[in-house]
């Protein structure tokens, strides 16, 4: 693989220079909170205008190389470098990762959830930054392994410190779930380390040498990272650390954890287990396509049995990851390409409507669906943002939900060669089925909970409704990117698109075009 | 009376290389030093002691220093039954500086407590001594003697509270079953010299081989020298000792126990199956495989279940050790064996660093609590958060969570398991990765505790950290940290250590 290694110091920077917040932070004792905020601020602006820098530097044109290569020396006792790089299918999930966390900095700095604790919740953030940046650009194994084990811990405490009333539940469940699978992941990963003949784990060279394993080996070293990635997507049947997890999480962590997290899950099928081991993939395609129409299905199901709006909001993931993972066991660049697009689609809207969701939460005091409405006549700015919100995530055209959801559909019509295109087709159907229900349950969550007439419910009956201000400053300059996002996507996918399409050929070229 | 004679007539002084023993000198030293300097110096100033036991296993790590850098990589005395190699070097090293962070944890515990202070020190560095020359034995004899070198001085530490009845079922338990394993041990030993007809451990090796004259006494003769040690690593089902013993025994000694004493059980283990019975892997290694599948499953199960700290660390010790068995499981395989001493010797390095700084911080947070129970650390965070961060990083190094020490320990063991690529290593790493899970319950319980709970009794009085306690933390945390981020650092030395005269395969 071709690499191109100008700038090499670039990805580097913007991966730690967060931790050079965190560590900032730390030698400031007894600072007050307002510095804690500042430093993070600066902290996560610094680490976009890198992000941004990076993008500008990054050539277009060979959006298939990995570029901003470094390869230094790690651990060389056990072959492992800290080989790192950018191509088209990273780069823009590099960048969303650190848009998401300058947002969420900048929400957070009106809104630290209780209880409080400034410094160790931004540390935490900045911490959970380097790990989701770095799990992007790492090109070598066990630099993956660690970068993607390094978000574990702050998102545990997250959800467990600052979460909702089940909160020491939900961390726990979510971090016992997420371990299990990176730990037959590592197994998979050093079975394939040792199959390749003990040479590296650089994933270009396993790219290169991994089709040489024997089929049925291949077979299992992908149930290992299948069960690895699949947790983190998650997949049905191993999504049920999710709704709990998104419930109790504050919002910040739950807008993290759509935006981002789940991304790791998916960019690991695309970037290490589809490219090393082809023929395993086509194997499990099948299976890979028939939980995700189960999980589209089944979570679109969820949702309309849900009595709380975050929860619901969670179960749509289920749904929404189902397409990606549909487009993804299409092994096709069409389908491939639509998956990197709901990726990126998905991060938006849902990191969006958790953001919502936050503020209903803490100007009603409450999520239960049934306690909610006339949300446009008490606050229309708030309303029409989450009709917009909700609009991009059911599919409409022309927001960027759609070009997600709307190519995985279509995809699964012609999967790739050696796939069986009548269980596909089916696929196709029951996934389209799964579109009608979303508009289902997202349209009847909106009229619930923006139509109609207040309701006073005796949660806030002393609570006056001075409480109830519409979107605050802080709110508008953390959501309006996303907004803007949303639209522009949708408007103009191939901004999109066509970064991540020459990667996704040199991917795919593993399955022999 | 004429054989006598004839002995006496060949008999010659064995020539010593001082240099090569210096590391030893200079801790007997320094421990009739202690014991002297109690006899004549005022109570008041008995605090000195500590000081030159910290300065006598510092000034120990010269000669260690100055060993590894000489031309002469193996020095060899007594006809080979004392060698100072670079394993050897390398495991001295870890004994020094943990038993200094031991003395660290210890001298303010020591100086508060009503103790015997001279005698303490005195035996902390007898017990020292006899790990230093655990590392360099090969010889069947020099083995026990080390090793009685070393437990004798442990069993009377772990009673050291002498009118604390916990303290005494530690210390009477420990040495009950501490003695039967050795008995069982020499058993072994001698069915050993019984059939090789020689006690040096290359001609042991020479003897016991898979081939020709193999037989159930071998076997026997194995297994037994192996199980006495598998009590030392209180391997299951030979752990029983070690909750009671850890949960009785004084905080700084049981610190002591889990970490130098465990070590010493491991270093002596390695060196029997590499040095003398390298060609009987038939016996050991699936013993092995069974001892490490046990003893991680059933020390994670057990700890699950504890609400003393200490208890809760005695199992978690007892399942780590699970995981440094594991490589041994295949440590007789071609192409396995270098690896499987790489990885245990960096498994007791890091675990090492790592426990030792947790029981810093229960040492530190007991001196506000007085209670050994998990929830005494509930809403540390909030109140310490120094502690409360620091604890947390130490027991995310145990769970083995990337970036921390634990994590490439736990890599690397794994790494050497499947490299001998048989499925029955898969099966064992099959096992590894779930208890790997399973221990993240009461790792992340403690972590739980800290962070999410509130403090009982409310009482949020800040905690004092002594100076040596401080220090004592500082070494730990950035060592755990960064094994974990450099980790070439913990893999040099660890690649460093082989044994010399190991039969190369």
């Amino acid at each position: 693989m071709n690499m191109l290694q100008e700038n090499n110091w670039l990805l580097s920077v913007g991966t730690f220079l967060p931790m050079v917040g965190v560590v900032l932070m730390m030698l400031m004792p007894k600072a007050k909170d307002q510095s804690v905020k500042l430093v993070a601020l600066v902290t996560s602006i610094a680490t976009l205008a890198v992000g941004i820098y990076t993008a500008f530097k990054f050539d277009f044109d060979q959006a298939e190389k990995m570029q901003f290569v470094a390869n230094e020396k790690w651990i060389s006792v056990i072959k492992s470098s800290y080989l790192i790089g950018i191509d088209g299918i990273s780069l823009p999930l590099y960048l969303l990762s650190m848009v998401i966390t300058l947002l969420v900095v900048i929400y957070s700095l009106d809104h630290v959830p209780s209880p409080g604790k400034p410094k160790a919740f931004f540390s935490l953030l900045l911490v959970l930054q380097t790990g989701m940046a770095g799990t992007f650009i790492a090109q070598d194994l066990i630099l993956f392994f660690v970068f993607f084990e390094l978000v574990l811990l702050p998102m545990f405490f997250m959800i467990g410190v600052w979460g909702g009333e089940q909160r020491q539940y939900a961390s726990i469940k979510f971090f016992l779930y997420t371990m299990f699978g990176s730990a037959l992941m590592l197994v998979a990963f050093l079975a394939l380390f040792f199959k390749t003949g003990a040479e590296s784990f650089s994933i270009p060279y396993l790219i290169e040498n991994g089709g040489s394993i024997g089929k049925n080996l291949q077979v299992w070293i992908f149930a290992g990272m299948f069960v690895g990635f699949a947790v983190k997507v998650p997949m049905f049947p191993f999504h049920t650390w999710l709704p709990d997890a998104h419930t109790q999480a504050p919002t910040q962590g739950s807008v993290i954890l759509a935006a981002v997290l789940l991304k790791l899950g998916t960019y690991g099928f695309v970037r290490i287990a589809l490219p090393i081991l082809p023929s395993a993939a086509r194997q499990w395609a099948p299976y890979i396509g028939g939980l995700a129409v189960i999980g589209i299905i089944y979570g679109a199901l969820g949702c309309l049995a849900q009595t709380d709006m975050k929860r619901l909001i969670a179960f749509s993931s289920v749904a929404h990851m189902g397409f990606v993972m549909l487009g993804i066991s299409t092994l096709t660049s069409f389908g491939i390409n639509a998956a990197m697009f709901g990726m990126v689609a998905h991060g938006l809207i849902t990191g969006m409507l958790f953001f919502v969701a936050g503020s209903v939460k803490e100007r009603y005091h409450t999520l239960e669906i049934s306690k909610l409405g006339g949300m446009l006549t008490q606050m229309p700015h708030l309303g029409w943002i989450f009709g917009f919100c909700t609009m991009a995530s059911l599919g409409l055209p022309g927001l960027a939900g759609f070009w997600g959801e709307f190519p995985a559909i279509l995809s699964a019509y012609n999967p790739g060669a050696g796939l069986n295109e009548t269980v596909f087709r089916v696929f196709m159907v029951i996934a389209a089925l799964g579109t009608v229900l979303a508009a289902a349950y997202l349209l009847w969550l909106y009229q619930r909970i923006a139509f109609g007439t207040p309701k006073n419910s005796e949660h806030d009956s002393h609570s006056t409704h001075d409480e109830l201000h519409d979107v605050t400053t802080y709110e508008w300059l953390a959501w309006t990117p996303l907004l803007v996002g949303i639209l522009v996507l949708g408007i103009v996918p191939n901004l999109l698109f066509s970064v991540f399409d020459p990667a996704v050929q040199v991917t795919l070229s593993a399955f022999g075009g | 009376m004429q054989n006598l004679s004839v002995l006496t007539a060949q008999w010659v002084a064995p020539t010593v290389d001082y240099h090569g023993l210096a590391p030893e000198l200079v801790v007997a030293g320094g421990l009739c030093l202690v014991l002297i300097l109690d006899l004549f110096i005022d109570d008041r100033k008995k605090w000195l002691l500590s000081v030159i036991s910290s300065f006598t296993l510092l000034a120990a790590m010269i000669p260690v220093l100055t060993l590894a850098l000489s031309d002469v990589q193996v020095r060899s005395m007594f006809d080979g039954r004392y060698v100072v190699d670079n394993f050897s070097l390398v495991m001295k090293g870890v004994f020094l500086l943990s038993g200094y962070v031991v003395v660290l944890l210890s001298s303010s515990h020591v100086e508060e407590g009503e103790y015997w202070r001279g005698e303490y020190w005195f035996l902390l560095l007898s017990s020292l001594l006899g790990m230093l020359m655990m590392t360099s034995s090969r010889d069947l004899v020099s083995i026990f003697v080390a090793l009685e070198f070393l437990s004798i001085p442990a069993y009377m530490l772990a009673a050291w509270r002498k009118r604390d009845t916990k303290s005494n079922e530690a210390g009477v338990k420990y040495f009950m079953l501490g003695v039967f394993a050795s008995a069982v041990m020499l058993y072994g030993m001698s069915l050993l010299y019984g059939v090789t007809n020689s006690t040096l451990l290359v001609d042991i090796a020479s003897q016991v081989t898979g081939t020709g004259e193999f037989s159930a006494v071998h076997a026997l003769a194995v297994v037994f020298v192996v199980v006495g040690f598998a009590f030392k690593v209180s391997a299951v089902p030979f752990h029983t000792w070690a909750p009671d013993t850890y949960e009785g025994a004084p905080a700084p000694v049981t610190a002591f126990l889990s970490v130098a004493s465990k070590a010493a059980g491991f270093v002596a283990l390695v060196v029997l199956i590499y040095t003398a019975f390298p060609l009987a892997h038939d016996i050991w290694q699936p013993f092995f495989w069974v001892l490490s599948a046990l003893t991680m499953t059933v020390g994670n199960i057990l700890a699950l279940k504890q609400h003393n700290i200490v208890r809760m660390i005695a199992y978690s010790s007892i399942s780590q050790g699970g995981f440094v068995l594991m490589p041994l499981a295949v440590a007789g395989m071609s192409g396995s064996a270098n690896s499987a001493l790489r990885s245990v010797v960096l498994y007791m390095i890091i675990y090492a660093a790592t426990n030792l700084g947790v029981f810093a911080v229960i040492l530190a947070v007991s001196r506000k609590t007085r209670s050994g129970e998990i929830s005494s650390f509930g809403g540390l965070f909030s109140y310490a958060p120094a502690l409360g961060v620091l604890m947390t990083l130490f027991m995310a190094s145990l769970a083995g969570i990337p970036p921390l020490g634990g994590w490439i320990a736990k890599f690397v063991a794994f790494q050497s398991l499947l490299s001998s690529q048989s499925s029955w290593a898969y099966a064992l790493a099959l096992i590894g990765a779930v208890n790997s899970v399973i221990a993240f319950g009461y790792y992340g319980n403690v972590m739980r505790e800290i962070w999410m709970r509130p403090v009982p009794d409310g009482d949020i009085t800040q905690i004092k950290i002594p100076g040596s306690l401080s220090l004592a933390l500082g070494i730990t945390s950035v060592a755990t940290l960064v094994f974990g981020i450099f980790p070439a650092i913990g893999l040099h030395f660890a690649d460093l250590a082989e044994i010399a005269g190991a039969l190369s395969r």
